[in-house]
């Protein structure tokens, strides 16, 4: 895609126009701010349809029609409930602790938006590019624990402390294989920054090119990351049956609507960050192969082809990378959901069972055979 | 080394069973026209698909002949954990002198009625059953009360057994 227009040169040009009437500092300010409030739209406009989506698909996998009335087959019923959160009083228990409970949605909210800086949306398009990018969205999703211990602690409910600890207790536990399993990536691409780890894939996905231990990385990842964002089967820290609605039980407006939204951008981030590592990210899928008819289709897929065509149609081939990243986002969020709507909640000691005595173990020997892979150069 | 291999064999089969799982959900997402099972009510209220087990108003069966099987003996009455029946008898006078209790009114509250199905299961005389409808509300409470036996309606006679059953 030499002779393409890529999103660098895009960028390059409007850093340009702007630098040559407006001072550095001001320029600085105006791009941070432009591209910060970019990447948030592009988040929430996925929210939106993952809202819709999680309704569908849970409707149709309980044999339900799930949102059907408002609008073509219920997609305006997501505005018809943000317009009633927001109309709805954001009440506050009497003794509940004032400040912390306003401020933990906040909090929580700020703390995943946090995460998105580092991710690599396509070719250059990048917020913050930093060679810690994959570290500092590990550490940051894990802070996401101290919004929900606050929501919890301040409602003066016990069914939300309840909850805020569960959550606490899971979010520590399976940071650990998470982590493990976002390491033997980096072990295998040798960098830490997340557009240096899609680039390393530019000759097949990880999942691909890591052989059998990278996909039980993939799984270990997407198990640890759903137990991670709280959702079912690990959404103990909401689990209605048993606590009415966890840490939020006390919430109501736009302050649940904002807990309810975390939980959706979480997903989003933990999509983001499993299709980087293990899906290639922006990537195209790439045969990681050496032969006639895998050069062939590695050529289509770069949309070599394209190369000839006069440029203003080479236009369209910038939203090629952003259709393999969004298709990727989506399509782990799907699996997320499967997951949702097909397995039963698991106990609290199952939960802690399930990740000390197998998913840790796994992990960890799953690490060292990835090491080994790496350091005898067996992948691809 | 046994400990190791059941270890192994558990996780396994838990993948197993978790993707049993997870196809037939699929199945079902994939498929929503073969697998939802929602009515679309009051869409389809011209040819609603209601089961016949539905339990919804309770009803006194009556034949062509306007009779009846209710006895008076008020068992339904006391089953009724809600008090939404009640059963009003009268004493007559039957041909050969006898003093006889029979139904004078079947009264059934509906505003006050569960479906929980007792009454049908009290009734030794199989005289009650519960309809499928589900349309019962109104605007006015008071024709929620029903008299369930029809003017003029009475009790079915037995028949007579002619043939001896013993021998
Ligand atoms: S269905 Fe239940 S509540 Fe209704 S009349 Fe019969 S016993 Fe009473
Ligand atoms: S309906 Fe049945 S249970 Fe009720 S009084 Fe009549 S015979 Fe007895």
């Amino acid at each position: 895609m030499i002779s393409m227009i890529q999103f660098s040169d895009v960028l390059a040009w409007i850093h340009q126009l702007l630098s040559s009437c407006m001072a550095p500092w001001l320029v600085f300010l105006i791009e941070l701010v432009v591209a910060s409030v970019a990447a948030v739209v592009a988040l929430l406009v996925c929210v939106i349809i993952m809202v819709y989506m999680e309704r569908k698909v849970a409707g149709h996998m309980q044999l339900r029609h799930g949102p059907n009335r408002v609008g073509w087959h219920g997609v305006c019923q997501l505005f018809a409930d943000i317009i009633k959160l927001l109309l709805k009083e954001c009440f506050t228990p009497t003794r509940a602790d004032k400040l912390l409970f306003v401020v933990a949605p906040v909090l929580s909210l700020c703390v995943s938006l946090l995460a998105l800086a580092p991710i690599s949306w396509g070719p250059g398009l990048v917020l913050w590019n930093t060679n810690i990018g994959v570290l500092f969205v590990t550490a940051i999703s894990s802070m996401g624990v101290i919004g929900i211990l606050m929501a919890g602690w301040s409602s003066n409910n016990k069914y939300a402390l309840m909850g805020a600890m569960r959550s606490g207790a899971q979010i520590v536990s399976y940071e650990l294989s998470a982590g493990l399993s976002i390491v033997a990536i980096v072990a295998l691409a040798g960098t830490l920054n997340t557009g240096g780890i899609i680039e390393s894939q530019a000759n097949g996905w990880w999942i691909l090119k890591g052989h059998l231990p990278a996909f039980f990385a993939f799984i270990i990842y997407i198990i640890a990351s759903t137990a991670e964002c709280n959702r079912a089967p690990f959404d103990l820290a909401e689990a209605e049956s048993e606590l009415t609605a966890g840490y939020h039980t006390e919430y109501s407006g736009m302050q649940f609507g904002i807990f309810y939204l975390n939980e959706y951008i979480n997903m989003g981030v933990v999509s983001m960050v499993a299709s980087t590592l293990f899906l290639g990210g922006w990537q195209p899928f790439y045969l990681p192969f050496d032969f006639g008819w895998a050069h062939a289709f590695n050529d289509i897929m770069a949309l070599k082809f394209m190369e000839t065509w006069p440029a203003w149609i080479s236009w369209v081939s910038l939203a090629w990378p952003l259709v393999w990243f969004f298709g990727k986002l989506f399509l782990i969020i799907f699996f997320m959901m499967w997951f949702r709507w097909t397995f039963p909640r698991l106990r609290i000691d199952q939960l802690l069972k399930l990740e000390w005595k197998y998913l840790l173990p796994l992990s960890i020997v799953n690490l060292v055979i990835i090491a080994l892979i790496v350091v005898l150069g067996l992948h691809f | 080394m046994k400990a190791l291999y059941n270890y192994l064999k558990e996780v396994a089969f838990a993948f197993v069973s978790l993707a049993n799982g997870l196809l037939l959900t699929l199945k079902y997402f994939v498929t929503p026209w073969k697998s939802i099972i929602t009515e679309n009510y009051p869409d389809n209220r011209a040819n609603p698909s209601v089961a016949d087990e539905f339990a919804g108003e309770v009803i006194l069966i009556h034949d062509e002949n306007n009779e009846h099987k209710c006895t008076a003996c008020t068992l339904c009455q006391l089953a009724c954990p809600n008090n939404s029946i009640q059963i009003i008898s009268k004493q007559v006078e039957t041909e050969d002198g006898k003093k006889k209790k029979v139904l004078d009114k079947w009264v059934y509250h509906l505003e006050m009625c569960t479906f929980c199905k007792q009454c049908i299961d009290a009734c030794p005389q199989d005289a009650i059953k519960m309809t499928n409808s589900y349309e019962l509300s109104c605007f006015d409470r008071s024709t929620l009360t029903k008299i369930l036996n029809q003017p003029g309606s009475k009790l079915k006679e037995k028949p007579k057994v002619t043939a001896k059953v013993q021998e």
